[in-house]
């Protein structure tokens, strides 16, 4: 980044606002820490998705051919641990969050930029624990830890890597807990909760499950490790503990994590739809507080991971009810998006057409999921690629699909370049076809009874694993475009200007990249998505 | 090169069919939600594209009666699909009064099955059609999960308790046994076959075994005698330890006060940690058995112990037994 | 907004006020967090307490109720000292802050003492599991899991506590430069909700593990 050439209106923005390595490391300026998270969770990415790759590769064939079991139970574990943790957790919130919030409430900065700046080392130090562990020799208890697999059984780095999870805990709480009082306190004057953007509100719902969800996960990995490490009893059948109860813990964390995932992509995917329909959201209310709603009751669905590990029926009933439930507000949020391209002007733009990817993508997440809840489908279905394929679809299909798109749709502000439309288009495409051809086929497979986790298995499942595989390669192209022409795009500047797409927004009342103390005058607050003929935003 | 393709895999037992039944109506559900989308989001985009670069769309911020509308529709098609779900579900984990019960022990990485009449098989499991087949179960190390995706069934297998599932198989022929729950370096190797033979067949099979078997009740006998439990738990006093007649299925009535079902995972708790939970009326005496009896003899052992009934003509001494116990004949306590 | 900033107005905020509030919300959802964060420890205790209440019974006669009690006392107090401390900080007493927060370090380090004899007998009774623990009286098995969840609860609370002891040891320099007046003062009250939190959860612990199910 140091040699990005002054633009042509010489100001002084974040980016050329002191070059050497220190006035990266040592910044307290929410924007520069927003690109740091860029750069690592792009690394997390990286990794995770070569050895999903690898995993890919080995499912080609029937035969175990390509790896040992071994090798093959620490490529999906580590591929789960390092998606899961490092980089869909992280990643909307940390890079679009944390750049985009402060300029959307109108604030200077978050509340706690020390906080901030120490969140990222935080999740370094985390990421290095795992990669530690990784090198040492990896973890191959999935990314789930179950005991007493993982307490007892085990011959891997399991307390390294729990560590790691750990640790990187902390960093989500303190970006959780950055962003809720930055929402609460930092709001410029005048600028009521219902003129945020809904971008806003999603990640104020996700900040409540990250600081009320992740210290559950962090005791629940911290027993785990006292345990393996120190031989206390906690969840150790052989000393009347329960299994079970890790499991319990795990997922009271795990499941609204999903939550962490994709709400800010929904959030995300407000704004664009807004956006490239110059329009205001459709039922704007009804879409903030059913991200509140979907945040929730995402805390009393964790037993529907339970349906078949010998938990009370009856506790199973209730929350089979409770987890279809959540399809409520998902339905709104869908159906909202959709109306909202009524009557608007709709522009296929890349960051569009990733948006409109993810309410395909999410429909057919959402639907399967409500599938799964369904007690006398799940029993079947569970733990199969039934399972795999669903929960694909809601993280890539959404999460992914609503980064991309708001990395597309901010990538002029964050950097002040642009980059080349017909290849940002043709990605998203390829994407798209990449990814159902991966995962579509893994429905079906689940449903024929192929477990997941399997490093081989029987012949009649090759065809569809195949195909899997062939998606998954152009999956990957569809990953590697974008990486190469953001890249470009800063070797071989194409300016953007302040507002390349005429939209409204704080964010886009300033200059792009934006000056280190955001604005230069204080930004005049309007409703959300003020989209007029002739108004602002539009030239 | 197509034809392995097929939507579901064989449906070989009673309730096979109402679980494909309820996973093709979601199916159709979510297929009509999904095209519905679909056709909402192309058409709409397509009919509204931008005309010229700086037209705006209408300000229309929404309508409280579609809002309602699509909050209430998706409500009403999730309470039907829970509510059939949730009745295929009790059928499921809900084994039929005259179910046969089989043993299965996993460990890593094989299933152990036993059959009533004491067949021991692994891997492999020879059942016959038109009887409902309960399968209790249990773990040697850390969790699997016994999957029979030909019977839409599966159950986690948990060290230190009993889980079960059950089937009745309705058409002859060899199916999957899968390991579902992740298990370990060789978990995709814990996979077997289900052998569905006709009832003659089957027992043509279980006469052709040619090791000498005992049934499970007889081995858990020998093993109530050999391991010196008969000497305390006698049926005819109950001094030292308490009467084991009848005591399964009832409630016990505990020292502390509270009481708990006398089911599999309460006997082998009691087993291997006598003193956890002791029967009112009684002195914490009985030694541990933890490490002293495997798995499948624990098993062996509780189907025995769930066979004693009281003596004939020792009414009185036995229903004072009972009482002293701490367990009363009707369940309560 | 104030015509000339107040020294120690950060640069991202527009008051002192706005920039106190924010601290103390701040404060209040990390105290959120800490509770989920014990929450999970307590979920663990009572399913095992339900499930087994004579080894739990059994593992907290072992306990010393006297130490118990003194030591909640001590917090008791420490608590007390703490409030007199943001008191203090509040009207801008310089020597009365200093010699609270002085006092309240103190009692602080008397809990970690007591506790520190604590463990010395568990240790010296084989009582630490996975070390070498033995248990004579009966349900022998499961009291491994009380002392398991006693050691992991009383750990993580001793754990609480010294790094409070290390955070006033990092806010005394201030206290005694009288750095903290009536304009701002919020980081002694930061710290005094911290205290107390830990002073809270330590009065769970004491009943859950020392009183309940004694005679």
């Amino acid at each position: 980044m140091t040699q990005t050439a002054l633009s042509p209106e010489q100001h002084v923005d974040y980016l050329n606002d002191g070059y050497g390595w220190k006035s990266w490391l040592f910044t307290l300026d929410h924007k520069r820490i927003a690109m740091l998270y860029l750069v690592s969770v792009s690394f997390f990415f990286a990794l995770g998705g070569l050895f999903a790759g690898l995993v890919r590769l080995e499912l080609l064939t029937p035969q175990g051919d390509l790896f040992g079991p071994d090798i093959y139970n620490r490529l999906f574990t580590m591929h789960g641990v390092i998606m899961v943790f490092f980089f869909l957790i992280p990643a909307i919130p940390a890079v679009l969050g944390n750049f985009l919030i402060p300029l959307m409430v109108g604030a200077k900065d978050l509340a706690f930029p020390r906080i901030n700046l120490l969140s990222w080392y935080i999740y370094v130090v985390g990421g290095l624990f795992t990669l530690g562990a990784m090198i040492a020799g990896g973890v191959d208890t999935g990314w789930t830890f179950y005991t007493p697999f993982s307490t007892n059984y085990s011959n891997s780095y399991v307390v390294a890597t729990g560590l790691g999870v750990f640790i990187t805990g902390f960093s989500s709480i303190l970006t959780g807990f950055n962003f809720i009082v930055t929402i609460h306190r930092m709001r410029v004057p005048g600028l009521g909760w219902f003129k945020l953007p809904l971008f806003v509100w999603a990640h104020y719902a996700t900040s409540l499950v990250m600081i009320l969800g992740t210290p559950v996960i962090a005791v629940t990995v911290l027993l785990l490790a006292l345990e393996r490490g120190f031989g206390l009893a906690i969840f150790d059948p052989t000393r009347g503990g329960d299994p079970v109860l890790f499991q319990h813990l795990f997922w009271f964390y795990s499941h609204p994590a999903v939550y962490i995932m994709v709400l800010p992509a929904m959030g995300v995917i407000s704004e664009l739809i807004a956006a490239f329909s110059r329009k205001s959201i459709f039922g704007y209310k009804f879409v903030a507080f059913a991200s509140l709603g979907i945040a929730v009751v995402g805390f009393v669905v964790w037993g529907h991971h339970m349906f078949v590990s010998g938990q009370s029926a009856y506790a199973s009933v209730v929350f089979s009810f409770l987890s279809m439930f959540v399809a409520v507000p998902s339905a709104i949020k869908i159906f909202n998006w959709s109306a909202t391209l009524y009557k608007g002007s709709v522009a296929y733009e890349t960051p569009m057409l990733y948006a409109l990817g993810f309410i395909g993508l999410f429909t057919i997440g959402g639907l399967t999921g409500v599938m799964l809840a369904t007690l006398g489908i799940d029993v079947h279905v569970h733990d199969t690629y039934f399972v795999v394929a669903h929960f694909h679809y809601v993280m890539v299909g959404g999460t992914i699909m609503g980064y991309m798109g708001g990395l597309h749709y901010w990538w002029p502000k964050m950097t002040g370049r642009l980059y080349p439309q017909f290849w940002s288009r043709l990605s998203a495409m390829i994407v798209f076809v990449g990814f159902n051809l991966t995962f579509f086929p893994q429905f079906i497979m689940g449903y024929m009874g192929m477990p997941r986790r399997y490093h081989e298995y029987p012949p009649e499942f090759q065809v569809l694993h195949v195909m899997s595989t062939a998606g998954a390669t152009i999956l990957g192209v569809g990953y590697l475009l974008p990486t190469i022409y953001f890249i470009m795009s800063l070797r071989k500047p194409v300016h953007a200007g302040n507002n390349p797409w005429n939209a409204v927004g704080m964010e886009w009342q300033t200059t792009s990249p934006p000056p280190t103390h955001n604005f230069v005058s204080t930004p005049v607050v309007t409703e959300a998505y003020a989209y007029a003929e002739g108004g602002q935003g539009v030239h | 090169m197509f034809e392995s393709i097929r939507l579901a895999p064989e449906s070989a037992s009673t309730l096979s069919g109402q679980v494909d039944a309820i996973y093709y109506v979601s199916v159709l559900i979510s297929l009509v939600f999904t095209v519905i989308i679909f056709f909402l989001v192309v058409f709409l985009s397509v009919k509204y594209r931008r005309r010229h670069a700086d037209q705006v769309g209408v300000p229309i911020h929404g309508n409280n009666m579609l809002e309602i509308g699509w909050s209430v529709l998706p409500f009403i098609i999730m309470l039907f699909l829970f509510a059939w779900g949730t009745k295929v579900f009790f059928s499921l984990c809900r084994p039929p009064a005259q179910s046969t019960e089989y043993y299965c022990v996993g460990k890593q990485w094989m299933w152990k099955f036993q059959h009533p009449d004491g067949h021991r098989e692994i891997n492999e499991l020879h059942v016959p059609t038109g009887h409902p087949i309960k399968i209790t179960m249990t773990s040697e190390d850390v969790i699997h999960s016994l999957y029979f995706p030909s019977f839409r069934t599966k159950c986690d297998v948990l060290p230190g308790r009993y889980t079960s599932l059950w089937f009745q198989p309705t058409k002859p022929g060899e199916y999957h046994i899968f390991c579902a729950e992740y298990c370990g370096t060789q978990h995709s190797g814990m996979v077997g076959r289900v052998i569905v033979q006709t009832p003659r067949e089957y027992e043509l099979w279980l006469a052709g075994g040619k090791t000498s078997t005992m049934t499970p009740v007889a081995r858990g006998e020998e093993l109530f005698t050999a391991l010196a439990c008969v000497t305390c738990h006698r049926q005819d006093t109950a001094v030292r330890g308490p009467g084991l007649a009848g005591l399964f299925g009832k409630r016990v009535q505990l020292a502390n006060g509270g009481t708990v079902l006398a089911d599999e995972t309460y006997i082998r708790e009691s087993i291997l940690s006598p003193n956890t939970k002791v029967v009112a009326g009684f002195q914490p005496l009985m030694p541990t058995f933890q490490g002293q009896v495997a798995e499948d003899d624990l098993m062996s052992l509780i189907a025995y112990i769930k066979t004693i009934q009281p003596a004939a003509g020792a009414v009185p001494a036995g229903a004072a037994a009972l009482r002293r116990a701490g367990f009363t004949t009707d369940g309560t306590p | 907004m104030s015509t000339e900033a107040h020294p120690l107005l950060a640069h991202h905020f527009e008051t002192l006020d706005q920039q106190r509030e924010s601290s103390t919300l701040a404060m209040w959802i990390f105290l959120v967090t800490e509770i989920m964060f014990f929450g999970g420890l307590f979920m663990a205790y009572l399913l095992y307490r339900w499930k087994f209440p004579l080894a739990f019974h059994a593992g907290s006669h072992h306990l010393d109720i006297r130490l118990g009690a003194f030591n909640t006392i001590v917090l008791i107090c420490s608590s007390l000292t703490m409030a007199l401390g943001v008191r203090a900080a509040q009207t801008g007493e310089r020597k009365k802050l200093t010699g609270f927060m002085v006092l309240t370090l103190i009692l602080g380090f008397v809990f970690l003492g007591v506790k520190a004899i604590e463990y010395h007998d568990k240790f010296a009774h084989h009582l630490i599991p996975g070390l070498h623990f033995q248990w004579d009286g009966p349900g022998g098995r499961e009291v491994q899991l009380f002392y398991s969840l006693y050691f992991a609860m009383t750990g993580l609370h001793a754990l609480h506590m010294i790094i409070g002891a290390g955070l006033i040891l990092w806010l005394l320099p201030s206290c005694v430069r009288g750095k903290y007046t009536a304009d701002y003062y919020h980081p002694i009250e930061c710290f005094g909700l911290y205290w107390h939190f830990v002073d809270i959860v330590w009065i769970f612990l004491f009943p859950l593990l020392y009183l309940l199910g004694r005679h």
